[in-house]
Order: structure tokens, then C-alpha cells, then sequence
């Protein structure tokens, strides 16, 4: 490329204490393209954009925007040059309609008053820079996460954006909303407006990259062209191959023992009449639309949520309504959907989280068995290969893959035979990954079931020994692995149904 | 983010995280270092004594608050819940006839009951706890102006003996001792204590492990009002008499020495020492100001600005930790 970027950073690095978590890196955002920046969990992808946006300052090498050696003191700093962030945990009001959002900070006033006539054109303006047709006086908080996305990338643009960061945008996002992200971004690329793209989504990078940066362990390991096979990315990413992305070993599943039966559950206005049991050593997958009832029926079945009629037995014996200290009695473990806001106390020490589930039952006299809950926890963090530096250690400073490890930990540690996985792998990066779909090969192998309800096709093709399909809160047809493919599923997960509900 | 970025342990640099951990106790220090440089009156007998029965009230007044602040809650009503159950003791005593140690039990179970209701309102009722405490607050002062017809009323002797003297040692100190150990024996050892930090740090994470959020709630809220019940019978033992509005404010004064000890009103995290050393701040704080003859007024604008200090510094050590 002879043309110039727009920004680099040059042979940046950055230490934190005594560790280094950044070394002699270098990236670049052209005008016009998408560079793609790749690597685990930890690799050091948050730190790189957060020097590029201001939040931290490099401790070597320099920022080079047009040309010109920079420093970047604070966020506002690099917006004033034309970079703007795109976070995961998006930046918006909920309370205040779009038009506040996107003029946040620089209402127009008049007479020191708010100018709402100018302040609705302006947000217009700025919606159809990316073609978003929402009346701009609706509330963010009624607009989906992919609408809200947008809103976000038009304020961006509005303050003369020239160089996007885009930091996992699309983790949050069904099939069909991705594309429309991607088709917003290919406009901007047209107009010139320079990308660097995060994602763990391997198959988005031919679609919408241009060159991918991969990074491991803070350093800079290559850089190749997006059209690289994923094959070859993985390899890059983690610094071995992996074999076998979905290494499901069958042949464990009983023919007889039936663990987990669920048996005309129903609960009003999220799931009706759901019949399916899982045998000893089983993965059954249920795979679905977002919004089919999925993760209503697994709460429900691990005794979160209430249902209205129809049984749950674990074993032949019949749970209450509603009880989540039963289901943990009867053996039901549940590695909910959002790790950080239903899964893990993230202030809490790693020992402690581990430890919950089995807090009262290890107890005696209500005193806590300190030394057996430490020796318990201690054990199986090795036998996870949980990465930290001490068990004391505040959870919510781990890696995604780490920390979901640590939730199964739990039910590891309280001997559960029935695990509930609800998207088991969301947000966790390759290499932690198969050490999850390993984990959940031991499980089975053991003797315990498990019900997995996932987003990820290939993870429920690759990983389930039978796949239940969900529509509208029904059972829509079940399955074998051997019968199941994408479009198998997908046809049964989406007859009928509005395509804009398309998953991917 | 990722494990690297943590800083590594370092050996030989802990006195440091000792200071970073217990700023509020090196606060103490120097206070108590400057107040003995600047006043001759500082450092007497009688006058730790007076620091010590002081500090009792607030104190045990403020452990029940950290039960609750770090079960993520806060409890407005301890003040009144203890002025309502010294009330209730002395009505019990006085007009009931019920023998004097009854009558103190009695008092502890008003407050434990009415603690019950704000955790049962709050757990229960979806109530936040800044409102139902915020009612059982004016509810609980009503009360005691309506059993006292606004007036004090005499405490048995069994009460009266709270606030006098064990040989040389003040009874309330003690008290003091004894509940803060018991209080500190429950938030570490015990499963309901650890408990509270899950609950405090995330509720809905604490509920699908299978810990009994509401039921841990409501025993957090009886606990405050337990602790409160006990330093209300403290303060009318010292007075001889339940007054109908003592402790007014009280709870102020609790929020501070929890928040000034360390905890979180987030949530999550706080500790006995810490609300110990908390109390301690300010009651050595009104002590110095005392003997130096600052007024009662200036005293308010002081204290004010300690717990802003206070947080403010606890606020940035967070900071710069977690970065």
C-alpha cells in the first residue's frame, strides 16, 4: 500500500506494573479499508485500541496520524483528530431519545435554550449518513442492540469521524443485523472512512476485512490478507493448529437411562407444551430463532423462572415449581447466558465463585468449611486449567474463556449430573473454546447430561448427539446429529417466521 | 481484560498494601497524633474512656449497618429502630410489669422484628431499601413518641446496668467488644455472612448458585435492627432513661463510619474493622474538636468534609488499583 494511513501506531508497547502486556506493535487504519484485528482473549486487542482512542498512552512508540507523530492525552484528543470508538458496552442514554443521543455534549441552543428544531435536523442528517430510518424522537432504550449500534456509528460520523474502531460490534448481533452492520460499513469504506474491526467470528473477516493484524500474547505475530483460510487464522491466533474445532466424542450416550425429563412444560407467552428428555451421557442441543423460548425453557427447568404447568424430573423424581436450590439438589447445573451479570460476583475472588453453589450444602453448623471449599476450588481450577495468577484473585480481571470455566467450575465442584448451557461459548475466544467443548466431553463421559441451548450453528451441529429445534416458544422437530444440517435447521427454526428474526 | 495486565505480587512492598488497605486507620493515627500534640487532655484515662463509651453506640449502630450496606441495602431506620426498642423496653418494664431482663429481651426483639419487616418489604415486597426504611424510620419514631407520650421513660436495672461500670471498665465497652466480634464472626465465618458479599456484589448471580437471596435479606435487615435494638438499650442504659428522641440522626452517623471503614455502597465489600475504625474517626474527630473548643457547629461542617475526604481517597486508591 503506498498510500498513507490515516493513523499508526508505531512499534507501540505497554506495561502495566511488571507485566507487559503490549510489545513492539505495529498497526495501521488505511482510508477506505477494514483492518481486522485478531487474537485471543488477553492477546492484547482492548489495550491497542484503547491507545489508538486515548485511553491509554503507549509507554513505547508513538501514535502517527497523517503523517504526523501524535499524542493522544484523552478520548476527546483522539476524537478532535477523527477517531471515534464503537464499543461492546455501548455509550448511549437509554432515557433520551436519539436525537439527544447523537447531539450529546453539543446540543444546539438558542438563547441558551435547546434548539429542538435544529437538534432533530442534525441527528437526521446524521442518521442518513448510514440510511437509518427511525423516527430520531424515539427512545434509544426502545430501539434493539443493532439499531442502537447504529445510533452510536452515526454520532461517531457526526463529529467527522474518519477512522472507526469497532470493538466487537457484531458479538451482540443475529445473522440478518450483522449483514445490515456490514453493508453500513462497506458504504463508509467508500467514503474513504478507515476501520479497525474486532471480532471472534472467524467467517465475518473474509466478508467484511481487508487485511487482518494478528496478535498473541501482546505481540505482533503477522499481518495477511483477510481471504487467509480460517484454518490458517486459528493456527496464527492461537500458535498451534487446532484439530478439530468441535471435538465431540460420541459413542458415551445410554440407550436406556433417561436423566433429565421435561414433560409438557409450559409457560405462558415464552414456551408451550415442550416434551424431550436427555439420556446419561447425552448433549442435546436446542437450537432456535433469538426470542423462540430457548432461554425461557431453561430457566425454567433450572428453577429461575416459574412455568405455568407440565413436570420436571431429574431422574424419575419430580422437581418444585420454581426452586433453584432444589434443581442444584437434584443434581441441575446452569451456566447462564450472561456470565458477568447472572454468572459471576465479578469482585469476588476466584475461590469464592467457585465455591457458591456448595457454600451451605459443605457448611457444618452454618459455619463455612473454609479449607475444604479452598482445597475443592484450588482442585478443579487446575483440572480447567483456569489461567490466574492467584485464587484470590478478582474474577472479573480474567479472561471471557477463563471465567466461563469458572462457572462450570461450580457445578463441577457440587458434583452436578444435569448441566443447562446456555450460549456455553459466547464471548469466549478459540483456544478456550475446545477447552470448554472438552470439558463438556468429560461431563458426558462421566455419566452427566446436557442440555445446550447455543446461537452458534456449528456449535450446536458439531457438539449435540441429537438437536431439538425451537419456534415461537414450540418444539419445531428434533434432529440426529447425523441428519442435522444448517439447513435442516434453519428450515425448521424459521418457517413461517419474518426473516428479519433470521439467526445466524 | 486479560490476567497480564494485574500487577505481579511483590514481596517486601507490603506495608504499602497495608497503608493503600486501611487508609482510614493510618487517618486515625495521625489524628490521634495530632489531637495529643495539640491538647493535654487528649491522652488521659477519662477521656479514652469517654472516647470508648462514645464510640460504643455508634459503633454497634454501625454493624448492623455493614451487614446491610454490604448485602448491597441500606438501612435508614436504625436510629429510630433504637429509640423504639429502648422505648418498648422501658414501657415493658414500666407500665406491663414484666421483670427487668425480660423487658430487655423484649427491646431486642422489637428491634429484631422491626428490622424483619424492613428486609421483608424490601425482599419480599420489592421495596427499595432506601424507602422501606425510609418509612419504618418514621414509623418506628412515631411509635416511640406514641408509647412515651413525648415523654422519657425510666429503664429497668437490668438495662441501667448496660451503662455503667464492670469493676474499672465501662459496660458499654464491653458491649462494644463482644458485638464486634460476634459481628465479625458472622460476616466472615459463617455461611450467611459470606453470603451477603455474593448478594451485595451480584444478586442475581448469588440466586442462580443457588444461595437463598430473600431469605438472606430479610436476616441481613433483622440483623441491623438486632445491632440497632442493642445500641439503643446501650445509650438508655447510659441515660438511666429511654428518651423519645434518641439516636435522632443516628443512622447518619452509621452510613458514615461503614462508608469511612471501606465498604462499597455498591455493594459487595466492607468489613467490622474497617466500620470499627470508622466510628472511631468520628467520634475521636468530635472528642478533639470538643477539647479544643471548637463549637458544636463548626464541628457538623468538619465532619461533613472527613467523609467526603474519606470516600474521596477511597474512591481514587480504587481507581488507580484497578487501572
Amino acid at each position: 500500500m503506498s498510500q498513507q494511513p490515516l493513523v499508526t501506531l508505531q512499534n507501540v508497547g505497554k506495561t502495566f506494573g511488571p507485566v507487559t502486556v503490549i510489545k513492539d506493535v505495529t498497526v495501521s487504519v488505511y482510508a477506505g479499508q477494514v483492518q481486522v484485528l485478531l487474537g485471543e482473549n488477553g492477546a492484547g486487542k482492548s489495550t491497542l485500541i484503547k491507545m489508538m482512542a486515548g485511553v491509554y498512552q503507549p509507554d513505547a512508540g508513538h501514535i502517527v496520524v497523517d503523517g504526523q507523530t501524535v499524542t493522544l492525552p484523552t478520548t476527546r484528543a483522539a476524537e478532535e483528530l477523527g477517531i471515534a470508538t464503537i464499543h461492546q458496552e455501548l455509550n448511549l442514554v437509554s432515557t433520551m431519545s436519539i436525537a439527544e443521543n447523537v447531539m450529546l455534549g453539543r446540543m444546539p441552543t438558542k438563547h441558551g435554550l435547546v434548539d429542538r428544531g435544529a437538534l432533530r435536523n442534525r441527528a437526521r442528517a446524521a442518521l442518513a449518513l448510514i440510511g437509518l430510518d427511525v423516527g430520531v424522537d424515539t427512545l434509544v432504550g426502545d430501539l434493539g442492540i443493532a439499531q442502537q449500534q447504529l445510533v452510536e456509528i452515526a454520532k461517531a460520523l457526526s463529529i467527522n469521524a474518519r477512522i472507526l474502531i469497532l470493538d466487537e460490534p457484531t458479538a451482540a448481533l443475529t445473522r440478518h443485523e450483522t449483514e445490515s452492520l456490514f453493508a453500513v460499513m462497506a458504504d463508509l469504506r467508500r467514503r474513504g472512512v478507515g476501520m479497525l474491526f474486532i471480532s471472534h467470528h472467524l467467517d465475518e473477516i473474509a466478508e467484511v476485512g481487508d487485511t487482518v493484524t494478528v496478535l498473541r500474547d501482546g505481540e505482533f505475530i503477522a499481518e495477511v490478507p483477510a481471504s487467509t483460510p480460517e484454518d490458517e487464522l486459528v493456527k496464527l491466533m492461537v500458535g498451534r493448529s487446532i484439530e478439530d474445532q468441535y471435538p465431540r466424542a460420541t459413542g458415551a450416550v445410554s440407550q436406556t437411562a433417561e436423566i433429565l425429563t421435561v414433560d409438557h412444560l409450559t409457560s405462558t407467552g415464552s414456551f408451550d407444551d415442550i416434551t424431550f428428555s436427555v439420556k446419561a451421557g447425552e448433549v442435546l442441543g436446542i437450537a432456535g430463532l433469538v426470542g423462540a423460548g430457548r432461554t425461557e425453557l431453561i430457566r425454567a427447568i433450572a428453577g429461575v423462572d416459574r412455568y405455568t404447568s407440565g413436570t420436571v424430573a431429574v431422574r424419575g423424581q419430580n422437581l418444585p415449581n420454581g426452586s433453584i436450590q432444589a434443581a442444584i439438589a437434584a443434581g441441575i447445573g446452569h451456566v447462564p447466558e450472561d456470565r458477568k451479570g447472572q454468572g459471576l460476583v465479578l469482585e469476588a475472588s476466584v475461590n469464592d465463585n467457585l465455591g457458591y453453589a456448595t457454600l451451605s450444602s459443605t457448611a457444618k453448623l452454618g459455619l463455612v468449611d473454609f479449607a475444604g471449599q479452598r482445597r475443592r476450588a484450588g482442585e478443579v481450577a487446575k483440572k480447567l486449567r483456569i489461567r490466574m495468577h492467584t485464587i484470590d484473585q478478582p474474577i472479573g480481571a480474567l479472561s471471557g474463556g477463563n471465567q466461563q470455566k469458572a462457572v462450570f467450575g461450580r457445578w463441577i465442584i457440587a458434583a452436578s449430573t444435569v448441566l443447562l448451557l446456555d450460549e456455553p461459548t459466547r464471548g469466549v475466544d478459540v483456544g478456550a473454546k475446545v477447552e470448554i467443548y472438552e470439558l463438556m466431553n468429560a461431563i458426558t463421559e462421566a455419566g452427566g447430561s446436557i442440555l445446550m441451548v447455543s446461537s452458534e450453528l456449528p456449535e450446536i451441529l458439531g457438539m449435540s448427539d441429537r438437536i431439538l429445534v425451537m419456534r415461537d416458544g414450540r418444539l419445531a422437530g428434533e434432529l440426529t446429529a447425523a441428519e442435522a444440517t444448517q439447513d435442516a435447521v434453519m428450515t425448521l427454526a424459521a418457517r413461517d417466521v419474518d426473516e428479519n428474526h433470521e439467526q445466524r | 481484560m486479560s490476567t497480564t495486565t494485574l500487577p505481579a505480587k511483590r514481596r517486601g512492598l507490603d506495608y504499602k498494601k497495608f497503608l493503600a488497605n486501611n487508609g482510614a486507620l493510618v487517618g486515625l493515627v495521625v489524628l490521634c497524633l495530632a489531637l495529643f500534640i495539640a491538647t493535654p487532655d487528649f491522652l488521659t484515662a477519662q477521656n479514652l474512656l469517654n472516647i470508648g463509651i462514645q464510640v460504643s453506640t455508634v459503633a454497634v449502630l454501625a454493624f448492623g449497618m455493614t451487614f446491610v450496606i454490604v448485602a448491597g441495602g441500606i438501612d435508614l431506620s436504625v436510629g429510630a429502630v433504637a429509640a423504639l426498642s429502648a422505648m418498648s423496653s422501658g414501657w415493658m418494664f414500666a407500665s406491663a410489669g414484666l421483670p427487668g431482663w425480660l423487658a430487655l429481651l423484649g427491646g431486642l426483639f422489637i428491634g429484631a422484628l422491626a428490622g424483619t419487616i424492613n428486609g421483608l418489604a424490601n425482599a419480599y415486597g420489592k421495596l427499595p431499601s432506601f424507602i422501606a426504611t425510609l418509612a419504618m424510620l418514621s414509623v418506628a419514631r412515631g411509635l416511640t413518641l406514641v408509647i412515651s407520650d413525648g415523654r422519657p421513660i425510666k429503664m429497668p436495672a437490668e438495662v441501667s446496668f448496660l451503662g455503667g461500670n464492670l469493676g474499672p471498665v465501662p459496660m458499654p465497652i464491653i458491649i462494644l467488644v463482644l458485638a464486634a466480634l460476634a459481628a465479625s464472626f458472622l460476616l466472615n465465618r459463617t455461611v450467611i455472612g459470606r453470603s451477603m458479599y455474593a448478594v451485595g456484589g451480584n444478586a442475581e448471580a448469588a440466586r442462580l448458585s443457588g444461595l437463598p437471596v430473600k431469605r438472606i435479606l430479610v436476616t441481613v435487615f433483622a440483623l441491623a435492627g438486632l445491632f440497632a435494638a442493642l445500641a439503643g438499650l446501650l445509650l438508655a442504659g447510659r441515660l438511666d432513661s429511654a428518651q423519645p428522641q434518641a439516636a435522632a440522626g443516628y443512622e447518619l452517623d452509621a452510613i458514615a463510619a461503614v462508608v469511612i471503614g471501606g465498604a462499597s455502597l455498591a455493594g459487595g465489600l466492607g468489613k467490622i474493622s474497617g466500620t470499627f475504625v470508622g466510628a472511631l474517626v468520628l467520634v475521636v474527630i468530635r472528642n478533639g474538636l470538643n477539647l479544643l473548643n471548637v463549637t458544636s457547629f463548626w464541628q457538623q461542617v468538619v465532619i461533613g468534609l472527613v467523609i467526603a475526604l474519606a470516600v474521596g481517597i477511597d474512591v481514587l486508591r480504587r481507581k488507580t488499583r484497578s487501572s
